[in-house]
């Protein structure tokens, strides 16, 4: 390995973990103030530019869908249109969102009857985003105060979901999908796609937003309260199921234009999300689940590790990447010292 | 009162078939999962097979039934599906599945109750070598070795001496790998790099490197529906100027959508249907490949074919004469001993011509396809309009 070959990784290292550290981002805050990991992040990720792909003119993406509607629209606006029924104790709440049912499929029609690429773009995030703060509605919500374990296997049983839907939506095939800022730049010998810009101009503003958010702002300070102590923070009259939809609803969107950004640099397909989101998952357990800088670092370690292993040894670099996860569970598991299980 | 006729005449029919028990024949398809843009054809092209059959008066004016199940490309449903179609349908044969793992986890049940099987899927291992197990089993695609010798033949053709792999890390992808070692090591192509890759990748950078690194005339990419997009077109962004090879595994219309102006030039070996319209007239499957290219096409829509539905149709044609000579020698009703017939019958067919090539099968030999009429050597090519399309390179005859 020279020096030329070892820049390329490392810029591929980048590239890869800078999605990664976006994804461990939004696990983390997800986890923090609601105890759920959420393993369905990949599918939500994916989701998105596959909506888009519905979006856009035949000769672009290659296909003929004759205004079809996406798939996942109809599944945001069920759950909005379940969502609006459960609460309809709150006639107003209920109302806004069946207003916002019906505004995503007008959404998804519209789009889906020709739009400029980057209204498309905008749609295709609007439409992914409610299905994030629904599925904390419909499923997490009503096995409130349960343990660690019971969210995880809720989640789990989301990405089963989530990925069969993924499925039926959009076939069992991969898509092209058009790069904002096509073409490449050249660092010294390293030539970077520069859409690749586009994801780390993303990483960087989400992070900086996140941390002015929960530093800055009452909403993030009490969602920050929420993830310290949750009864603490509700005797202070924070609502731990708003805190609940906000921290889902920052996370989807955050994986929703993460994906947006990425898809033009891999080909989505519905199976490609959950990788992703377990690749993302073992950056934020390198942090806990609790410290942000520590996910990122993990993030761009993961990145690191994945590059080098497709190198030098391409037929072991999944298992090379997952086998990570058992050092460092054994020295957080010799650093940790209170005992498990909250309530 | 033209169509009422019709209809009656086709109500007849169907009753007088149905007063005869049909053959029921199992088929073990990947239509969901990673592999279904393999499998949605091949179920498809069964659907109009046993449309076709039926309304043409059967076999031996028997009605046939296909049962036809799903196993989401996953082994464990294959074999599971196996056991259900043997025990409780009592199939006479069965026609699948469409990925090597899937298939060669269906052998062990299949030989136990001893039920003859025609795999849809490419590996040799599947049928070879004819064992106490595997006689039971036949398939119908071409194997890697039958594949791999063509394309060996064009690289020596194009000049290359060195060669680099990069494949699947599933039996796919290793399948590939050994036998494409084999067959450049017999014609002294080195082969400088032979690194793997999984269909969910994002990012194949670090194994493009390590052959970029070693700077073969050629790469091999051996893998199956549109993953293989990703290698090639981060060869090319990596200003890779030598000649790029893919399987037949990546010979269908999506693969020309995802790959869009990065797999131009692509050089591929692929079963003669791909291109049955260029071929030459005395190619001895022209006519039939392009019989059930019209077949499918008036079904599904222009352009919706593909190789792998070329595979179940193979697969019948094979079966529907050996289900013929099987029906004079023994009953129906005796499940163990018409199997047993049909299973030899299978072994004794000779001259079928099929969609992909000439069936001669043999006690040693359960595919029975020749490479010179198997395999035709394609490119992708952009035709008028900018649309992508296949190209006949050269064939082997």
């Amino acid at each position: 390995m020279d020096w030329t070959i070892a820049a390329f990784l490392a810029a591929d290292a980048v590239q890869n973990g800078t999605i990664y550290a976006l994804l461990a981002l939004a696990l983390v805050l997800v986890f923090a103030v609601t105890r759920v990991i959420l393993v369905p992040i990949g599918e939500l990720l994916v989701f998105a530019p596959l909506t888009y792909v519905f979006f856009l003119p035949g000769e672009v993406s290659g296909l003929q869908l004759q205004g079809a509607i996406p798939g996942t629209a109809w599944l945001s606006a069920g759950m909005l249109a379940v969502w609006a029924v459960l609460d309809r104790a709150a006639p107003r709440r209920a109302g806004v969102l069946l207003g916002g049912a019906l505004a995503v499929l007008g959404l998804a029609w519209w789009g889906a009857h020709g739009v400029p690429l980057w209204l498309g773009w905008i749609f295709a995030v609007l439409i992914v985003f409610p299905i994030g703060p629904a599925s904390y509605r419909l499923f997490f919500e009503p096995a409130r105060n349960a343990s660690v374990l019971t969210y995880l296997i809720i989640a789990v049983g989301l990405h089963f979901a989530y990925q069969g839907l993924g499925l039926v939506f959009f076939g069992p095939e991969q898509y092209r999908l058009p790069p904002i800022l096509p073409g490449q730049t050249a660092f010294g010998s390293v030539p970077i796609n520069n859409q690749a810009f586009l994801v780390y101009g993303f990483a960087l503003f989400a992070m900086l937003g996140l941390y002015l958010f929960f530093t800055r702002s009452l909403y993030g300070k009490a969602l920050r309260a929420c993830a310290v102590n949750r009864l603490g923070a509700r005797l202070l009259g924070i609502n731990p199921a708003q805190a609940g939809y906000v921290s889902f609803g920052i996370a989807t969107l955050i994986a929703g234009v993460a994906g947006m950004l990425l898809a033009p640099l891999i080909q989505p397909a519905y199976f490609q999300g959950f990788l992703l989101g377990l690749k993302g998952f073992v950056a934020g357990i390198l942090g806990g689940l609790i410290s942000y800088p520590l996910a990122v670092v993990g993030a761009l370690a993961v990145g690191g590790l994945e590059s080098w292993a497709s190198f030098q040894a391409s037929a072991f670099k999944d298992a090379i990447v997952f086998t990570l996860l058992l050092p460092i569970l054994f020295w957080r598991s010799l650093r940790s010292r209170e005992v498990e299980e909250e309530e | 009162m033209k169509r009422a006729l019709i209809g009656l005449l086709a109500l007849g029919m169907g009753l007088g078939l149905a007063q005869q028990a049909p053959l029921k024949i199992g088929v073990v398809v990947s239509a969901t999962g990673p592999a279904a843009s393999l499998g949605i054809p091949e179920r498809n092209t069964m659907v109009i097979l046993e449309e076709q059959v039926n309304r043409r008066g059967g076999v031996a004016g028997r009605p046939v039934q296909f049962i036809v199940i799903d196993d989401a490309s996953d082994t464990t449903q294959a074999v599971r599906a196996t056991r259900k179609l043997i025990q409780e349908d009592g199939v006479l044969a069965i026609i699948g599945t469409t990925t090597t793992p899937a298939s060669l986890g269906m052998i062990d049940p299949a030989a136990e109750a001893g039920v003859p099987v025609i795999s849809l899927a490419a590996n040799l291992e599947i049928v070879y070598p004819v064992d106490e197990k595997r006689r039971w089993i036949f398939k119908t695609p071409q194997t890697e070795q039958q594949m791999s010798t063509p394309i060996v033949q064009d690289m020596k053709a194009s000049g290359v001496k060195t060669a680099a792999y990069i494949g699947f890390n599933d039996a796919y992808g290793e399948g590939w790998a050994k036998a494409f070692e084999a067959a450049a090591k017999e014609a002294g192509i080195t082969v400088v790099a032979s690194e793997r890759f999984a269909r969910t990748d994002t990012s194949v950078t670090g194994q493009i490197l390590r052959i970029l690194s070693r700077n073969p005339d050629a790469v091999l990419i051996g893998g199956s529906g549109t993953a293989p997009v990703l290698p090639q077109r981060t060869l090319k962004e990596r200003g890779y100027k030598g000649l790029i090879y893919q399987t037949h595994g990546v010979a269908n219309p999506d693969f020309l959508r995802v790959g869009g102006d990065n797999v131009i030039g692509t050089r591929l070996p692929a079963g003669p249907i791909l291109v049955f319209d260029q071929l030459p007239s005395s190619f001895p499957n022209k006519n039939v490949a392009q019989s059930y290219v019209q077949q499918y096409e008036a079904r599904y829509g222009i352009g919706s074919y593909s190789t792998f539905g070329g595979h179940a149709y193979d697969a019948w044609a094979i079966l529907r004469p050996a289900l013929e000579r099987a029906l004079k020698k023994e009953q129906t009703s005796n499940l163990a001993a018409f199997r047993k017939v049909l299973r030899d019958e299978i072994e004794a067919t000779k001259g079928v011509v099929g969609t992909h090539g000439v069936f001669t099968m043999s006690p040693t030999d359960h595919l029975g396809l020749k490479f010179q009429e198997a395999a035709v050597m394609v490119e992708v090519v952009k035709g008028e309009g900018g649309k992508l399309d296949w190209k006949l390179v050269r064939t082997f005859r």
